[in-house]
C-alpha cells in the first residue's frame, strides 16, 4: 500500500504548528497505525529530520497513552478501537490521512502529537477513589456484590483514560470520562458511603478544566472501550440527588 | 557458606510463623514521627503505586517519580488474566501451603522459600484490600467472587476482572495513590525519568531524574529510595512489555553497587500472537486464562498446509494433552513454551510464516455455547481479531511463545532491601519470589504484596535509627557529581551524530539475545552473544543518530539512554546464563536436559541465587552466591505428567 500522511508538527507548547505532508510507500495492511509511524520516523531519522513525537506505550489498547485524531476522528475510523489497535487494512491503498493531536483546551499540546492530560488526574484526585487504607479490609466475600452491579461497574471501569471523549466533543467536555470513573464506584456497595460527596467533588473539578456537555454523543462514538452515554445520565442523576443529600448531611453536622 | 554481602535476614522458626515473628522483631517508627521521613518511590505500577499510597497513609512524606504522563499508565495495566489467592473459596483443597508449594515448584526450586510462603499468606489480604477499594472482580449470581484456573495449579484460585485484571488492580492502587496526592502526603512527578541512583557513605540517599518535557536534570533526596520499575523483557526488543519498559533504573542502581540476581531467568509466555513481519514493534500476549478452555494442537503431518477446519481430528496432535495428561493444556508457561517451540522446529507450525500453533475453541464453543466463551474471553477474542484480521470464534487462534516477564532483578533480602542500605526494590524489578519461572497470575500478587504489605512493614526497621537526621541535601557534592554524570551521558548520546537510529541497534541486540539467550541457550550460543554484544555496544556509541536537543521532549533521546543500558545489561544476562550449567524453569540449557527433553536441574551445584557485582566497565562482574535451602518444600524433579 501507499499512503500520504498529513501530520501536525509543533516544536513546543508555545510555538506555532503546521501540517507537514509525508508520503509513505510499502505499507503493509498488517501494520498497526503506530507501526506506520515507526516506519515513517525511521525514514525521517535517516533523512536527518527530527522524528514525530507521539505518546504510546502498551500498544495493546489498554494503557490509554496513544492519542491521535485521524481524519478528524479520535483514534480513527474503526469503532471501539484505540489508535495502537488500528491496522492499515482499514485504509485503502493511496489513502490520504490527516493526523492531529487531541484538540481540547484542557489538553495543551506538548510537542507534535503529544498532549498534556494531567487534568484527568486532578479529577481522580478530587474524589475518584474509595477511602480504604491498606489493612482494614474484611474478608472479600463478606461484601456481596450482585453480578449485575459488578458487571455494570466493570463496564464503566473499562475506561482507559485516553481522552478521546474530550477530543471528539465539540465542547471539549469530559462528561464521559468523569461519569465512567464516578459510576464505577457509585454502582458498587463499597462506593456508597462516599457516593454523594464523590459526585459533587469530581463534577466540580471537571468543570474547572473542561467544557460543558450539550448531549452531542460524539464521546460515546469515539470511545475505544465503548463506554455508554448512560453513565452520563447516571452521573447527572447522582449529581442532582447529591445536592439534596449533601444539604441534609451538612445540616446534621452543624 | 553465606556470602557476607548476601545476608538474607530470613527469620528463624517454622515457615508459617516467620512473617509474624519478623513483624514483631522489626523496629517501628511511631505515627507522629513518620512525617519526618522522606521516601522516594520510583515507578507507579502495582508495586510502586501500592507502596506509595500505603506509605502515604502511614504518614511518611513520599515522592513519586514516574516517566508516564499519569501513574495509571504503568505497564501493570496490561496484565490480563488474574491474580492468585489462597482463599479456597472453591472448596477444592487450596490452602496457603498449597499456593506456596505450587509457586516454589513452578519456579523450579530456585526461589527463596520464606519469601514465597509470605507471598502466599499475603495473597489472602490482597483480595480483601482490592475488593474494599472497589475493584470490580467477576462475581457469581449470588454476589460472591468468581474464580478461574491458571497454569501450574490444579485448583481454581485466580480472581479476575474480565480480561483486564491488571488494569483494575492498578486503577485501585492508582486511586489510593491519588487520594494521598490530594491529601499532600505524596508529591507526584509525572513525565520524570530516573537516570541515576545517588549513594552517599554507603547508603542510598536519592535519585537523579530528567524532566522529559524540559530536559532539566535534577535530584530528589530521601531517607530511603524504593525502586518499583518493572522488568527488563524489552532487552529482547520484541516482547509483550510496553514499549517504554526498560532496565535503566535497576541497571543504574546495579552500577552503584546493588547486586543483580539471576538476570538469565526470563519468562517466555506460550500464548502470544506470532510475529508477522519486520516492522513488528512489539508482541501481543493472549492471556493464559485462554488455556482454561482452548485446546492447543498442530497438524500431525509436518508441513500440512490445509486450513484448520479441513484437518480431521485424527490428523491433529494435541501435544500438551498427549505429553502431560495430568495438567494438559494448563502446564506451566516454560513447559508449554518449549513444547510449542519443539513442534514449530519440527515443521508442524501453522500460519503464513509457519511460526505458530493452534489454540482452538471450537470444542468449548459447541459444548458451552458461544455466549459463555464470549463472556469469559470476549475482549481477548476482539483484540486477536483486530490484530490478525481473523475471527477466533470461527478460525482457531494462532499462538507462539514470546518474552513476557523477567524473574531476575536486583537482589533483595527478606525486607526487600538491596545490597545498598536504604535502597528497596519491589515487584518485577527484584528477583525474589518466582525462582526460575513464574506461574500465571502471580505477578500481580507479588507486586501488590510487596507494595501494600511487605515494604510498609519492613521499611521502619531501616528508618527508625535515622530519626532526627535530615536527608542528604540535594545541593551536596554527591548529588552535583551524579547530575553532572547524567548530563554528560545525555550530551554524549546527542553528539554521536552517527548514521543509525536507536531502534536499529535495539533490534540488533534483540536478535542476538532471542537467538542465543532465548528459549534455549547453549555454551556456544552464549559465547557467541558475549562476543557480539560488546561490539554492538561500541558501534552504538560511535554511530547512533539522536536528532533534536536535550532541552525539550525528545523520545529518541529517552530511547537511546535505555538502549545504552540494555546493551550493558544484555551482556550480564548472557554471562549469567553461561555460568548456570543446568536447566531450570525459563533457563533451558540444551546441554542439560532429560531423555524426553525436559529441563534437568543440578541441585547439587546450582541450588543458589547468582548475584552479580559490578566491578567496572572493563572488568568482569563478580559472582556472589546465596545458597537456597528447602525445608518446607522438598526438592524434587518437576513433573506435570
Amino acid at each position: 500500500m501507499h499512503v500520504t500522511l498529513e501530520v501536525w508538527r509543533q516544536p513546543g507548547p508555545d510555538t506555532a504548528g503546521r501540517f507537514v505532508t509525508y508520503p509513505v510507500d510499502d505499507v503493509s495492511p498488517d501494520m498497526s497505525f503506530l507501526e506506520l509511524f515507526d516506519v515513517l520516523n525511521e525514514q525521517l531519522i535517516k533523512a536527518g529530520d527530527e522524528p514525530i513525537a507521539f505518546d504510546h506505550d502498551c500498544r495493546e489498547g489498554i494503557c490509554g497513552s496513544c492519542s491521535m485524531m485521524i481524519n478528524g476522528r479520535a483514534h480513527g475510523p474503526e469503532r471501539g478501537t484505540a489508535t495502537c489497535q488500528l491496522h492499515m487494512r482499514k485504509f485503502s491503498d493511496g489513502a490520504h490521512i490527516t493526523v492531529e493531536p487531541w484538540r481540547a483546551a484542557a489538553f495543551p499540546v506538548i510537542k507534535d502529537l503529544c498532549v498534556d492530560r494531567a487534568a484527568f488526574d486532578r479529577i481522580i484526585e478530587a474524589g475518584g477513589y474509595i477511602t480504604a487504607p491498606t489493612g482494614g479490609a474484611r474478608d472479600a466475600n463478606e461484601i456481596l456484590v450482585p453480578k449485575s452491579a459488578a458487571d455494570a461497574a466493570m463496564d464503566a471501569a473499562a475506561c482507559i483514560g485516553c481522552g478521546a471523549c474530550v477530543a471528539a466533543c465539540p465542547n471539549g467536555a469530559a462528561q464521559l470520562f468523569t461519569s465512567a470513573k464516578i459510576q464505577h464506584l457509585n454502582l458498587l456497595p463499597q462506593g456508597q458511603p462516599e457516593r454523594w460527596e464523590r459526585v459533587i467533588n469530581m463534577v466540580d473539578e471537571m468543570e474547572r478544566w473542561f467544557g460543558s456537555c450539550t448531549n452531542h454523543g460524539e464521546c460515546e462514538a469515539a470511545c475505544p472501550k465503548d463506554i455508554s452515554l448512560d453513565f452520563i445520565a447516571l452521573m447527572n442523576r447522582d449529581y442532582v440527588k447529591a445536592q439534596f443529600k449533601q444539604r441534609r448531611l451538612a445540616g446534621q453536622r452543624r | 557458606m553465606t556470602d557476607p554481602l548476601l545476608e538474607a535476614k530470613i527469620p528463624p522458626g517454622p515457615i508459617a510463623g516467620k512473617w509474624d515473628e519478623h513483624k514483631f522483631a522489626v523496629k517501628l517508627v511511631n505515627p507522629a514521627n513518620r512525617r519526618k521521613f522522606k521516601i522516594v518511590v520510583v515507578g507507579s505500577g502495582l508495586a510502586g503505586a501500592s507502596a506509595a499510597a500505603t506509605l502515604g497513609e502511614l504518614g511518611y512524606e513520599v515522592t513519586m517519580i514516574t516517566f508516564h504522563d499519569s501513574p495509571r499508565r504503568a505497564h501493570s495495566i496490561a496484565a490480563q488474566g488474574g491474580i492468585n489467592a489462597a482463599k479456597n473459596y472453591r472448596n477444592d483443597g487450596d490452602s496457603i501451603y498449597r499456593l506456596f508449594y505450587d509457586t516454589v515448584k513452578g519456579g523450579d526450586y530456585r526461589s527463596r522459600e520464606a519469601n514465597v510462603y509470605r507471598l502466599a499468606q499475603l495473597s489472602v489480604n490482597i483480595i480483601d484490600q482490592c475488593v474494599a477499594q472497589g475493584v470490580p472482580f467477576a462475581r457469581e449470581y449470588g454476589g460472591l467472587l468468581d474464580n478461574r484456573s491458571f497454569g501450574g495449579a490444579q485448583v481454581s484460585r485466580t480472581f479476575y476482572a474480565r480480561g483486564q485484571t491488571g488494569q483494575q488492580l492498578l486503577l485501585g492502587a492508582y486511586q489510593a495513590l491519588m487520594r494521598q496526592v490530594h491529601l499532600g502526603n505524596v508529591r507526584l512527578y509525572p513525565r520524570t525519568e530516573m537516570l541515576d541512583l545517588v549513594v552517599h557513605e554507603g547508603r542510598a540517599v536519592g535519585v537523579v531524574t530528567r524532566d522529559l518535557i524540559t530536559g532539566d536534570v535534577t535530584s530528589h533526596a530521601g531517607h530511603a529510595v524504593v525502586l518499583a520499575t518493572g522488568g527488563y523483557g524489552n532487552v529482547f526488543y520484541l516482547s509483550t512489555n510496553a514499549k517504554n519498559s526498560n532496565v535503566t533504573a535497576i541497571w543504574r542502581a546495579h552500577r552503584r553497587g546493588a547486586l543483580m540476581a539471576n538476570p538469565c531467568y526470563t519468562q517466555i509466555h506460550p500464548t502470544c500472537i506470532p510475529a508477522s513481519d519486520d516492522f513488528q514493534s512489539k508482541l501481543t500476549l493472549m492471556s493464559e486464562s485462554l488455556r482454561n478452555d482452548g485446546r492447543i494442537w498442530v497438524p500431525q503431518r509436518p508441513g500440512d498446509e490445509r486450513p484448520a477446519d479441513q484437518i480431521p481430528e485424527n490428523d491433529r496432535d494435541y501435544f500438551l494433552e498427549r505429553r502431560y495428561p495430568a495438567f494438559g493444556n494448563l502446564v506451566p508457561r516454560d513447559v508449554a513454551s518449549r513444547a510449542a517451540k519443539r513442534e514449530v522446529d519440527a515443521e508442524h507450525g501453522v500460519g503464513p510464516l509457519r511460526n505458530g500453533v493452534y489454540l482452538d475453541f471450537s470444542e468449548p464453543i459447541s459444548r458451552l455455547g458461544r455466549d459463555v466463551i464470549e463472556e469469559r474471553y470476549g475482549n481477548l477474542f476482539q483484540m486477536y481479531e483486530r490484530i490478525t484480521g481473523e475471527d477466533p470464534y470461527v478460525v482457531p487462534m494462532r499462538i507462539y511463545p514470546a518474552v513476557h516477564y523477567t524473574m531476575g532483578g536486583l537482589w533483595v533480602d527478606y525486607n526487600l532491601m538491596s545490597t545498598i542500605p536504604g535502597l528497596y526494590v519491589l515487584g518485577e524489578a527484584n528477583f525474589s519470589d518466582h525462582g526460575a519461572n513464574r506461574l500465571g497470575a502471580s505477578a500481580l500478587m507479588q507486586g501488590l504484596a510487596d507494595g501494600y504489605y511487605v515494604l510498609p512493614a519492613t521499611i521502619s526497621d531501616y528508618l527508625a535509627p535515622l530519626l532526627g537526621t535530615d536527608p542528604c541535601p540535594t545541593d551536596h557534592q554527591v548529588f552535583a557529581d551524579a547530575e553532572a554524570e547524567v548530563g554528560e551521558r545525555v550530551r554524549a548520546l546527542l553528539s554521536a551524530k552517527g548514521t543509525h537510529s536507536v531502534d536499529h541497534f535495539h533490534r540488533e541486540l534483540g536478535k542476538i539475545l532471542w537467538e542465543d539467550c532465548g528459549m534455549e541457550r547453549s555454551e556456544a550460543s552464549l559465547e557467541k552473544a558475549l562476543a557480539e554484544i560488546p561490539a554492538l555496544r561500541e558501534e552504538f556509541h560511535k554511530n547512533v543518530r539522536v536528532l533534536g536537543d536535550g532541552e525539550s521532549l525528545n523520545q529518541s533521546l529517552e530511547k537511546a539512554g535505555r538502549v545504552a543500558d540494555f546493551l550493558e545489561f544484555g551482556e550480564l544476562m548472557c554471562r549469567d546464563a553461561l555460568h548456570r550449567e543446568e536447566s531450570c524453569g525459563g533457563h533451558f540449557r540444551v546441554e542439560h536436559q532429560t531423555e524426553d527433553g525436559e529441563a534437568l536441574r543440578d541441585d547439587e551445584h546450582f541450588a543458589y541465587v547468582a548475584a552479580w557485582e559490578y566491578t567496572g566497565d572493563d572488568a568482569n562482574p563478580r559472582l556472589h552466591r546465596e545458597p537456597l535451602e528447602f525445608e518446607a518444600a522438598h526438592l524434587a524433579q518437576r513433573s506435570y505428567k
